[in-house]
């Protein structure tokens, strides 16, 4: 069976969730091999292990950050090479995607991203399933030509644990001059919320226009559920919030079981980034706002006196 | 310094988005340009306001796809090159940027310095094009910034993600792609629109690139779409206006769904 390479999602050795998730589709498609850049390989073998991986490539190379696309999509070029592999799976993420961009091209290899579901097609093509169009359509596609690329959105398969052996390969990688041309100087760290990744996370709350600039009740609430904060353009582009934590076609696009909008009018833009939750609920003083037409729940009122209230019921109910 | 914006003649997001019966986006609905696209012009406009150097807008796509240009050129952009050609229908993004890397080569005489973009096109909204004209025309690339500075040879920016703010640099010729946090892309003037009538676009076809069609289209795409299904509409469900219980209520529904 071919191999199926995975790039390993990981802060300093500790495998994020969404690495699970893909060694999950990787084993539909062919055998599992983790590709893992970077130090500490040793620290993330285990949990490599334990979602599938064959083989753990290992290129710990100081020109391959993992930051930047040009020196990823070289490495990831040389183990293609080493592995013939059926398939390279990437987690989505903005330089994950330029990688896969510059692979796509190095190797001739058709690339999908952003994909939610990958299956192994007729004929061994590749598989994938996408939303379009600010998830009005769900699109399925194939790989017709090459190594198949496929970037997959996190939260979108349940991992499924399957024992294997995570042979390590270390890989030598030589960076051109040329992928090094670009370089990171500086790296300040974001102050941790404490709250979950707005993408990963099972629960939105999202403020808007209505917030008026005050998101602490938004906040609140979110901190009750264990939920992320999302924002919206409006509210981005007034400063209320970071841009990292906007919810829409220009910022994230979430999947929650549970998403919250609280003071957002629901604009196409938002409702791009939003619309494909399990579960919509809207606050909004506003009772002709367009998100309404999405929610299973509404409460047409003012955020700053029904948000409190949600939030003290549902501690009570929580104890 | 020359500037060469690459732009995207989109569908409208406030209109009907759909699919044609090959697969391929309907363009047939009203256009505009990638609103994403604009940050890029705006940038390009910036860093050659003192009067030195020229911005190229570059398009690919049905006649139509003119208007794009047409709004750049209104912007301020000083130039404008169309690739129109039939075959060019159904391109997928390693052909988009084959055929842009062509058409900047030639815009250039083989010399770019520097290559603006958006970060991704409303439709497609991949965000992988700029890093594959990077790729192909052997340029480094310093994408997703969000500032921009550019001192004699030096590029410097800052590129905002999840995890940390970070500082890339690098030097030209680069490719470089900006968010929509970068800057507030000015409106047409109406002096710029009467100026912009008189403003050069060339129109070529991939015979004027030296680009064999067999490398283009729908038919040499390296993915192929099988099947598109419209998400059924979500059914509204109970709204209620808050008479002093509102967030008593939302807290009810939340436990009966099993969500708390």
């Amino acid at each position: 069976m071919a191999e199926v390479l995975v790039l390993v999602d990981h802060v300093d050795g500790q495998v994020k969730k969404n690495t699970a998730e893909l060694l999950t589709l990787a084993r539909r498609i062919g055998e599992p091999s983790a590709v893992f850049i970077g130090g500490n390989a040793e620290a993330a073998r285990p949990r490599l292990a334990q979602f599938g991986a064959e083989k753990v490539y290992v290129v710990d190379n100081a020109d391959v950050t993992g930051a930047l696309a040009a020196p990823l999509a070289e490495a990831l070029a040389a183990i293609v090479e080493q592995s013939s592999p059926a398939a390279v799976l990437l987690p989505t993420s903005g330089v994950n995607k330029e990688a896969a961009a510059r692979l796509s091209v190095k190797i001739e290899g058709g690339l999908i991203t952003d994909a939610t579901d990958v299956q192994a097609g007729d004929g061994g093509a590749v598989q994938t399933t996408q939303s379009a169009f600010a998830s009005n359509y769900t699109v399925t596609a194939k790989v017709t030509k090459g190594t198949a690329i496929v970037t997959v959105k996190p939260n979108t398969t349940p991992p499924q644990a399957s024992q294997a052996g995570a042979t390590v390969v270390p890989v030598e990688v030589t960076v051109s001059d040329l992928a090094k041309a670009a370089r990171i100087t500086d790296t300040q760290p974001k102050a941790k919320s404490g709250r979950p990744e707005l993408t990963e996370a099972q629960i939105v709350v999202s403020g808007g226009r209505g917030t008026g600039g005050d998101f602490s009740p938004v906040e609140a609430f979110a901190d009750t559920l264990g939920a992320a904060v999302g924002a919206s353009r409006a509210a981005v582009d007034a400063g209320w919030y970071p841009h990292s934590n906007q919810v829409g076609q220009t910022g994230k696009q979430v999947s929650p079981q549970l998403y919250v909008a609280c003071g957002i009018s629901g604009a196409i833009q938002h409702r791009a980034g939003m619309q494909t939750s399990k579960t919509i609920v809207a606050i909004n003083k506003d009772e002709e706002a367009p998100i309404f037409e999405l929610v299973d729940f509404g409460v047409v009122g003012d955020l700053f006196t029904v948000l409190p209230q949600a939030n003290d019921a549902v501690k009570a109910a929580k104890g | 310094m020359n500037i060469v914006v690459c732009v995207k003649y989109v569908p409208d997001a406030q209109g009907d988005r759909t699919f044609t019966e090959d697969n391929t986006t309907d363009r047939a609905i009203d256009g505009l340009l990638s609103e994403l696209d604009e940050y890029a012009v705006e940038e390009a406009l910036k860093l050659t306001e003192g009067g030195d150097g020229e911005v190229t807008v570059l398009t690919i796509g049905p006649a139509d796809a003119a208007e794009a240009i047409k709004k750049a050129l209104q912007m301020g952009a000083h130039k404008g090159v169309h690739v129109l050609d039939d075959a060019l229908h159904g391109s997928d993004a390693p052909a988009t940027s084959l055929v842009l890397a062509e058409a900047i080569k030639k815009i250039t005489d083989g010399k770019p310095e520097l290559v603006l973009t958006g970060l991704a096109s409303t439709d497609g909204t991949m965000g992988v094009v700029p890093a594959m004209v990077a790729e192909r025309l052997g340029l480094p690339q310093a994408t997703q910034l969000s500032t921009l500075e550019i001192s004699g040879d030096q590029v410097k920016g800052r590129r905002d993600n999840d995890a940390a703010s970070e500082t890339i640099e690098t030097s030209l010729p680069a490719l470089v792609s900006v968010t929509d946090q970068i800057n507030e892309p000015r409106y047409p003037s109406f002096k710029g629109i009467m100026a912009a009538k008189k403003k050069p676009v060339e129109t070529w076809s991939l015979a004027d690139l030296g680009v064999d069609a067999g490398q283009v289209g729908l038919a040499n795409a390296w993915t192929a779409v099988e099947t598109f299904t419209a998400r059924p509409p979500r059914e509204q469900g109970e709204i209620v206006t808050d008479e002093g219980d509102g967030g008593t209520k939302l807290a009810e529904f939340l436990s009966k769904a099993k969500l708390i």
